[in-house]
């Protein structure tokens, strides 16, 4: 039986960027704010110190930071023909756990998505024919512009303190940028990071193959800088220990480095770790929440009462939570009827690598968004007439690191094993580095999240099933993507390269991102879409996913998190200056 | 019988003190930010306990004092205690029925405080809320935790009196002193203490060692002190625990969070102005840098550039805000160790403040590097960039970390 | 709060027998043979790392989802045995002991020639010699990548000792400041590879 603890204003779920985002603003607005947050307290200098935190073993291959699946997993399968199976150990995803969430092990790629993307479906009808969009792809036009979200983006990424260029500042072409961007109201908070030798060459052959290179947008921070909440981020080193490690400098923008510190100075902001939210608790009119329950490590079970509710879990776990609360009407994929689950997409990735003669790379100099991208085949920034697809990727030379463990390529046709394998390796590593597409995930009916019939988690619930699989017009976005990207590669005149392009099926073994979308999408119309505008459940107006990546209709060619970052502020500030004002629907 | 007595007597007394001032707001909000300049809160309000009720328990070099509940609460607090009872207890060291404080509480500073400020910090002290909370103070081992012995020692060491202003230096100035000299009680951390702990009035605030941390040299002294500091630096510092060389932590984070940090303006500029004109202590000559060949200088170095260079870089200047300069700093090249010993040992974590949020920490190191190697690494650091200082040895090293292991 | 790294200490097997250990340590050896340009695996402690790491969370297979039931799937669904690397390791090692000393006239497989241990390597690894209820193809994958995670881990693992395969290949282990080296482009770095736990010249040389 749950212990009834005293009521607040705000109970949010999970304590990652979106969370703390949230958590301060709301918390500044005189809120009486408690996160709770299924996994452990974390802070740089005693979780990922410099002293130990560059330990590929520890973290990069037995992901000491990342959700463990005997706490939560998924199962998966790749089409409702087959028996979904658990995920008992991740390895194509992996979801994050902890305060701070995938904010502390991210690479910091932040990008916002184009303008046309927030549109999609009207824009790709308009351009190109109705009836030339496959009959059951489900994008739709996101309910909100880019316009409209363009100070939301610039918001994020002052928090963050983002390395970058501007290619486009309101309206006007700015050299040295993405020429493709959105228009921006201001610069990067700070300057482009440096770049090593295999980005540089790749620009020089971008260019060269009539591309425009610019360097990625980094929220590794090129120099120390101090956020418009008052906190100090540091220069990133180029340790080349970024993605799935913290960072021990204070210089990859996290919920630690960004948002903490000033956040835990409110008297009225609490946060309770090793908590875990098993239920939004509804009245008997199931259409208000009347807050959450939560239970602790000893299995004690606590309601937690209060008049606002935030999903500010990792993205599918926002989906599970809704299903095992029973709010809004789950999907089915049979009927097609239902919004809850439905539109899972994912990324498309792909790599070319590439052996070069005679040079020293230093490979295991870099940062995890460092690097020289071209966004030329994006979006719709190129024209898809007679191509087969629609959508599109960056592509570029953003090696993350050279950790030896996981990254030492060999030649073509090398033993995995060996005298040759070790000379090969011995001769490779310094030559070789490998470049990659970012394409996009567009939604199909036949992808989609719900309960799984048969497995359980420790806490005997349902655990959330994944059914998701690559559609012929993502592969084929892939190969074209990936022969662009083969054409500069060749370019840099390597000693030998090899492209690969995606293939199906989706391997849920073969890391490929953590970018998953979708499954409480936000949309105009309640009947393809779980939550409105302003991140609000059309059915109880008190919860709110506030940005999570649950809300994308569909992926774009680009990384979430700037997007994510941008909607919690939009989200924030629809709660505290409409909702609190007159609390009910606000669509 | 007496209990009662006292009580009457309160009540007439504090009837008669307090009719006109207890219910002035301005007199209690000044007892109020007395508070904060002498820093109650720092040994009378426990971490997580309610405010000013008491126990916590310090550890002197003499043993374990606890201090005790100073809420208005009649049967375990303050709230039986006169006005002359209060001042004796401030100016004089006596407590509750004369009985003799510990310098822990710092009465040789406080006893500079006017009879108004005190008086006023009392009238505070009826607002706060009464908390019942008996607190056995006297934790020390025998013979010391015999409170008459205070009298021979208070002979010796203790001189009481009012502050008496200077009147060849500025008001701002005297105002600066009153504060360092009196409620702030800078003296009682960072003067040298002789064997009984008095302070050693000649080398008033060239640093002194307590609870394993040195409290550095605040004088005027280019090399040891904070010559090299301006004024400026010196009110950042107080005011957000940060400036351009350092960030406060340890005790000095818990004496920004709580006091100088909420000190008006006005008053950090007067501290600054009092502490920048104070003469120069015993600075002694400048030893001669260790040479960087010398082996541990050499160990040192590798050491640096593998663990310590990513956040204080390579130049040792470190980054403003969240890494300590090294570089040219007074703290670095103290003729005492133990904080740089301690810090890279256990590590440290800054000060939090409005000013300054972040509270970077520098982590612990002692899994990672030996004796020796500690011993090394500081050397470098004392012997870099322009330092000089004396070199760090491996058994000052181990005794530290034995210290810190039996009393983290 | 997360604890620091607790370095491998030399010292008796804390997981394998000693008939399993002269196993792993001869075929470390061939799946990185020791020549001119370092060590191989058994000098570079893969055998000591893949020890170690069985007999911890590793090896218990700590963290992963371990509920039943237990059913084959397709390749993309992933691994679906109910045993974790230490039972895995235990069944493979005594199965492929088995078939060594009935295929080899009694020996063990440190007593054959390399080029005939190579040879029992490659059949695993393409799965042509079939174990007794072990997959042989999937067991010899998992028995090269601890080797190879052994071979470049940080040292304080118990293997890549002194260093070595971070020497191979040219990688300076735990660093973490490069700011001065992005811009030198095609220039070697010049700092001796670091441990965590340090290297040798952080010992003050009396």
């Amino acid at each position: 039986m749950a212990r009834k603890l005293p009521a607040k204003d705000v109970v949010i779920i999970g304590l990652g960027w979106t969370g703390s985002i949230l958590g301060y603003e709301l918390a500044k607005a005189g809120l009486d704010v408690v996160a709770i947050e299924r996994g452990p307290w974390r802070d740089t200098a005693t979780d990922f110190p410099p002293a130990y935190a560059q330990d590929e073993l520890r973290y990069a291959v037995r992901l000491d930071l990342f959700l463990r699946p005997g706490q939560e997993t998924l199962t998966f399968r790749n089409n409702g023909s087959q028996t979904a199976l658990p995920i008992r150990s991740f390895s194509g995803f992996l979801p994050g756990n902890g305060v701070g969430g995938a904010g502390i092990h991210w690479n910091g790629q932040t990008w916002r998505f184009l303008p046309t993307d927030f549109q999609l479906r009207s824009h790709l009808e308009q351009r190109y024919g109705k009836e030339n969009l496959p009959a059951d792809m489900t994008i739709q036009d996101w309910p909100v512009s880019y316009d409209e979200l363009e100070p939301y983006y610039d918001r994020f990424e002052k928090l963050c303190g983002t390395s970058g260029k501007a290619g486009n500042l309101g309206g006007q072409r700015q050299p040295g940028g993405n020429p493709f961007e959105g228009w921006r109201s201001s610069e990067y908070p700070t300057p482009p990071l440096k770049q090593g030798l295999g980005a540089t060459l790749f620009a020089e052959a971008a260019r060269k193959t009539g591309h425009s290179p610019f360097p990625q947008p980094a929220s590794n921070l090129s120099e120390a800088y101090v956020n418009p909440l008052g906190v100090k981020l540091g220069q990133c080193t180029y340790c080349g220990f970024c993605e799935r490690f913290g960072c021990g400098n204070y210089a990859k923008s996290s919920p630690q480095t960004c948002v903490l510190p000033a956040l835990l100075r409110f008297p009225n902001f609490s946060a309770r770790t090793e908590s875990e939210v098993v239920k939004i608790n509804l009245d008997s009119t199931g259409k208000r929440a009347t807050g959450v329950t939560y239970v602790d490590t000893s299995g004690e079970e606590w309601e937690q009462p209060a008049d606002i509710v935030l999903m500010c879990a990792f993205s599918f776990f926002n989906v599970h939570l809704m299903l095992l609360s029973g709010i809004g009407k789950p999907y089915d994929a049979q009927s097609g009827q239902g919004v809850v689950g439905r539109n899972y997409a994912y990324q498309t990735t792909s790599g070319v690598s590439l052996i070069l003669k005679d040079k020293i790379l230093n490979p295991f100099i870099a940062t995890g968004a460092h690097g020289m991208i071209i966004d030329d085949y994006n979006g719709d920034n190129f024209d898809h007439t007679g191509l087969g697809f629609f959508g599109g990727g960056y592509m570029g030379a953003g090696q993350t690191g050279a950790r030896p463990i996981q990254t030492r390529p060999v030649p073509k046709g090398t033993p995995k094993w060996g005298a040759e394998w070790k000379q090969a390796t011995a001769e490779t590593f310094q030559r070789a580095f490998s470049l990659a597409t970012h394409g996009s995930s567009y939604s199909y009916k036949d992808c989609y999240l719900d309960l799984d019939p048969t497995y359980k988690d420790r806490l005997g619930r349902p655990l959330l099933r994944m059914t998701f699989d690559f559609h012929d017009n993502e592969l084929k976005m892939s190969a074209f993507l990936t022969d662009r990207l083969a054409e500069i590669a060749k370019a840099m005149d390597p000693a030998e390269m090899t492209a690969s392009p995606r293939k199906g099926p989706y391997d849920s073994t073969i890391y490929q991102t953590t970018h998953n979308t979708g499954g409480t999408v936000m949309g105009a119309d309640p009947a393809t879409s779980v939550v409105n505008r302003y991140c609000q459940s059309w059915d109880v107006h008190n919860v709110f996913v506030p940005g999570g990546a649950s809300v994308f209709p569909q992926n774009h060619g680009y990384n979430p998190t700037d997007t994510v970052g941008a909607l919690a502020y939009w989200t924030a500030d629809a709660i505290r200056d409409r909702y609190l004002r007159n609390p009910g629907p606000l669509v | 019988m007496r209990r009662s007595l006292a009580t009457v007597l309160f009540v007439s007394l504090t009837g008669a003190a307090f009719a006109q001032d207890t219910q002035s707001f301005d007199r209690i909000e000044r007892g109020r930010y007395l508070a904060v300049l002498s820093d109650c809160a720092a040994c009378h309000t426990a971490p997580g306990g309610a405010p000013f009720a008491g126990g916590l328990a310090l550890r002197t070099p003499f043993g374990k004092l606890v201090a005790p509940n100073i809420t208005p609460d009649p049967d375990t607090g303050i709230g039986n205690m006169t006005n002359d009872e209060f001042l004796a207890a401030l100016h004089e060291g006596r407590g509750h029925n004369g009985k003799r404080l510990y310098p822990a509480m710092p009465y040789p500073a406080y006893t500079r405080m006017t009879d108004d400020d005190v008086l006023a910090m009392r009238a505070y002290f009826a607002t706060v809320a009464p908390v019942s909370n008996r607190v056995i103070s006297n934790q020390l081992p025998f013979p010391l935790n015999i409170r008459l012995a205070m009298v021979f020692w208070n002979g010796l060491n203790f001189t009481p009196g009012r502050h008496q202003p200077n009147p060849q230096k500025s008001a701002q100035w005297n105002r600066g002193a009153y504060i360092v000299e009196g409620a702030a009680h800078c003296g009682t951390c960072h003067t040298p203490k002789t064997f009984l702990g008095g302070d050693k009035n000649n080398d008033a605030l060239t640093g002194a060692t307590l609870q394993g941390w040195f409290a550095p040299d605040i004088t005027n002294d280019p090399r040891k002190g904070i010559g090299g500091w301006s004024k400026e630096d010196l009110v950042q510092y107080l005011k957000t625990g940060t400036n351009r060389w350092t960030l406060a932590s340890g005790p000095m984070a818990e004496a920004v969070s709580h006091s100088t940090s909420r000190m008006a303006d006005d008053d950090i500029l007067a501290i600054a102005t009092y502490l920048k004109d104070s003469g120069e202590g015993g600075a002694g000559v400048r030893p001669e840098p260790v040479a960087a060949s010398n082996d541990a200088m050499r160990a040192g170095a590798a050491i640096y550039k593998d663990s310590c260079a990513a956040c204080h870089r390579d130049s040792g200047e470190g980054e403003i805000h969240l890494f300590p300069r090294l570089a040219g700093s007074a703290l670095v090249q103290s003729d005492d160790p133990t904080t740089l010993a301690r810090v890279v040992l256990q590590g440290t974590r800054a000060v939090s403040t409005p000013g300054a949020p972040t509270a970077p920490a520098m982590p612990a190191f002692d899994w990672r590097l030996g004796d020796a190697q500690v011993a090394a690494v500081l050397t470098y650091v004392r012997n870099s960039w322009g330092n000089a200082a004396m070199p760090v040895s491996a058994g000052a090293v181990a005794s530290q970390r034995e210290s810190l292991r039996r009393s983290p | 709060m997360a604890t620091p790294p607790a370095a491998v200490r030399p010292g008796p097997w804390m997981f394998f027998t000693a008939d399993e250990a002269a196993l792993i340590e001869a075929a470390v050896d061939r799946l990185i043979p020791p020549d001119h340009r370092g060590p191989g695996g058994k000098d570079a402690g893969c055998a000591v790392f893949i020890d170690r790491q069985l007999a911890g969370p590793y090896g218990r297979a700590e963290g992963l989802y371990t509920r039943p039931p237990f059913m084959p799937g397709a390749a993309t669904q992933g691994d679906q045995l109910p045993d974790a690397p230490a039972a895995r390791y235990r069944t493979g090692l005594k199965a492929l002991a088995d078939y060594i000393k009935s295929t080899f006239a009694g020996k063990s497989f440190r007593d054959l020639a390399p080029g005939e241990q190579d040879k029992v390597l490659k059949g695993l690894e393409s799965g042509s010699i079939v174990l007794k209820d072990v997959k042989s193809a999937a067991f010899f994958a998992l028995l090269l990548q601890n080797t190879q995670e052994g071979f470049f881990a940080d040292p304080i693992y118990g293997g890549n000792r002194e260093m070595a395969g971070w020497k191979l290949v040219g990688f300076p282990g735990a660093r973490y400041d490069y700011r001065d080296w992005v811009d030198r482009h095609n220039e070697p770095y010049p700092f001796p590879p670091v441990s965590i736990m340090g290297r040798s010249d952080w010992t003050v040389r009396e």
